[in-house]
């Protein structure tokens, strides 16, 4: 009998990646519906001090797996250790949070234990004792209710920022650490991982600017820029880009803003011709102030916008540009 | 170096999306498709490899009439032949678990060295199919790649990882690797690339030809509700032409946000 609601906590180095912990609350609430209790599992070599930091939190039990194979990262290597630590405690639900490592071995696991796996879940309801989650398609402009119809356990990621990750509820008392027996001997790890490395030295540190004007695809051409830098310059503010801009080499990569370039938290955010994809999203949502002019009124973008602008960005960027000069008595 | 690469076709980026009258999925008539953003990266960085390293594309599709267009844009592109899983029992496979399972059975007699996938779709957006097919043929593999090196016995892969980091992985052949938009900067189709197409094998399987039923393709996940996002925030929006709308936003902007 399955029972149970299963955490996958996620370290490097020994840090616990801060989205575990949202994910946390999403299996805490979760639990609270169901009437499950929330154990957590955490992987490594030596993962003493972040299954520590975790059993602080409201949990049944945070499980340890270790392993020399699982000193780094590698998809072998977790998929082995999970399935047996899942198969061992046969819980009801899985749930991970959408990180490029879950993102990494999270559907073999599934599709190797022939479990259905909701992925990028931003929430969900407990209806009739059914889980309903919520997720986006088309890249954020719909949003969709999800049964799942499969035997236990059902795993569900959710995406970042999907909850708080300080609202995870401590516990009253530490929960239990109890190291997993897992069989490794024989398994046999494929991927040969080298070091994490950036890229660059970042040219440019947009975290410290006080105003952004941020471009996307909706520009079109690099030629174009040029409107969107002349009302940068007019506004004294950096200009910075979503991913396709960078993919297209019309601008350098440490413009980017999101969740594969920089994180920004201006006062004033403008987004042009941005349409307000997760990942971009992520990047720039704490902005004091943002502003989108976008021609679909239904863009994402738009709901985190304080001001927007439906419209043509090749009549209104030239507009706004005008107005800021003339604001400045130029 | 045989590579295999598996297409979709989803919406136009630029299309405006409606909810189909069942409340289910978005209204699909009227709208124009593409090949999905992801994978025409990966179908460039195969064509790239072939161009350095010899061997054969191979696109494979399932889809409905329309993916012809995107599975032809590809064979103008470069790849030498197609897959197309057409066939009205593929309409139930539309979660990952299904989906992945009829492509890695139409590729389970194919000979090749890698299969490249995008890292995820522009429209279910799942991140899971490449790696259900991996899992499937047993093969190695990696995700969000963002550069690909052959090597003697396997290749080395740039993954992507989170905020501007990256980590090479070196990892046996065969391999599926999941491609991340930017790895590459896309080709267009020539004339004389769309004239050769035309003479270029695009095979047709049914789910028969893989020994399976619709039952076997049945989605574990069913879409309930399509609906847009309800807004979470205020926003003003600013009316007015483009002249009057930039004065009142630098005006919001000087003095209601104090942000200018
Ligand atoms: C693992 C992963 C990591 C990613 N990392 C990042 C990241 O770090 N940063 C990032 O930005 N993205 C990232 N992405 C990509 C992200 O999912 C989106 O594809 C991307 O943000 C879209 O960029 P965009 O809004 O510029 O383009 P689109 O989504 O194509 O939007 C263009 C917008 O312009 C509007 N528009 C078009 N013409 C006009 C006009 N004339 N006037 C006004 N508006 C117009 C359109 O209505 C549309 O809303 C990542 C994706 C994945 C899967």
């Amino acid at each position: 009998m399955s029972e149970g609601i299963l955490l996958f906590i996620e370290q490097r180095d020994g840090v616990l990646n801060r989205t575990s912990l949202e994910a946390m609350v999403a299996a805490q609430r979760m639990a609270a519906e169901t009437g499950d209790k929330v154990s957590a599992v955490v992987l490594g070599r030596d993962v003493s001090a972040v299954a520590t930091e975790v059993a602080g939190k409201k949990l049944e039990a945070v499980y340890t797996v270790t392993d020399d194979k699982l000193a780094s990262y590698t998809p072998d290597g977790y998929v082995a250790a999970l399935k047996q630590a899942i198969e061992q405690l046969s819980p009801r639900y899985v749930i991970l949070s959408h990180t490029y490592r879950v993102r990494d071995f999270a559907p073999i696991l599934a599709s190797t234990m022939g479990k259905t796996f909701v992925t990028d879940c931003l929430c969900f309801r407990v209806e009739g004792g059914e889980t309903v989650f919520t997720r986006q398609i088309f890249q954020g402009k719909i949003n969709t209710d999800v049964r799942v119809q499969a035997e236990a356990p059902v795993f569900a990621s959710f995406q970042a920022g999907s909850y708080r990750a300080d609202l995870a509820e401590a516990g009253e008392q530490p929960a239990p650490i109890k190291p997993l027996e897992v069989e490794m001997e024989g398994v046999r790890l494929r991927t040969e991982p080298e070091a994490a490395f950036q890229e660059t030295k970042q040219a440019v540190d947009l975290t410290q600017a006080p105003l952004i004007v941020a471009v996307g695809r909706g520009i079109k051409s690099q030629e174009n820029l040029s409107i969107v830098q002349e009302l940068a310059e007019a506004m004294g503010a950096e200009i910075a880009a979503s991913r396709p801009i960078c993919d297209n080499e019309w601008l350098p990569m440490d413009r980017q803003i999101g969740s594969s370039g920089q994180t920004v938290a201006p006062k004033l955010y403008l987004a042009v011709g941005i349409s307000g994809a997760i990942q971009h999203v992520v990047g720039m949502k704490n902005s004091q102030t943002i502003v989108a002019i976008n021609k679909d009124p239904e863009a994402p973008i738009f709901d985190l916008a304080d001001y927007g602008i439906v419209g043509d960005l090749f009549e209104i960027v030239p507009a706004l540009t005008a107005e800021v000069r003339k604001a400045k008595g130029e | 170096m045989n590579i295999v690469v598996c297409l979709k076709q989803v919406p136009k980026k630029d299309s405006i999306l409606r909810i189909a009258a069942d409340g289910k999925w978005i209204d699909d008539r009227d709208l124009s498709y593409e090949m999905s953003e992801a994978d025409a990266y990966a179908l460039e960085e195969a064509l790239r490899q072939k161009e350095k390293h010899g061997g054969e594309v191979i696109v494979i599709c399932m889809g409905p009439e329309r993916v012809r267009q995107s599975i032809k844009e590809a064979l103008a592109k470069g790849a030498d032949r197609a897959i197309h899983l057409y066939d009205e029992a593929f309409d139930h496979a539309s979660d990952a678990a299904g989906i992945g399972r009829a492509l890695a059975a139409a590729l389970k007699d194919e000979k090749f060295d890698l299969v490249f996938t995008g890292l995820q779709s522009d429209d279910y957006g799942f991140a899971q199919v490449g790696l259900v097919i991996a899992e499937r043929l047993g093969l190695s593999s990696a995700t969000i790649a963002m550069e690909v090196q052959p090597e003697e016995g396997g290749v080395r892969v740039k993954r992507e990882l989170e905020s501007g980091w990256f980590q090479w992985v070196k990892i046996p052949l065969p391999a599926l690797l999941t491609i991340q938009s930017g790895i590459n900067q896309l080709r267009y189709a020539t004339l004389k690339g769309i004239m050769a197409a035309k003479k270029k094998e695009l095979r047709e399987v049914k789910a028969a030809d893989l020994g399976l039923t619709a039952d076997d393709l049945k989605p574990a996940q069913v879409i309930e509700r399509a609906y847009l996002p309800l807004k979470s925030k205020q926003t003003e929006m600013i009316e007015g032409k483009p002249a009057e709308a930039a004065a009142k936003l630098v005006e919001k902007l000087r003095f209601d946000a104090r942000v200018l």
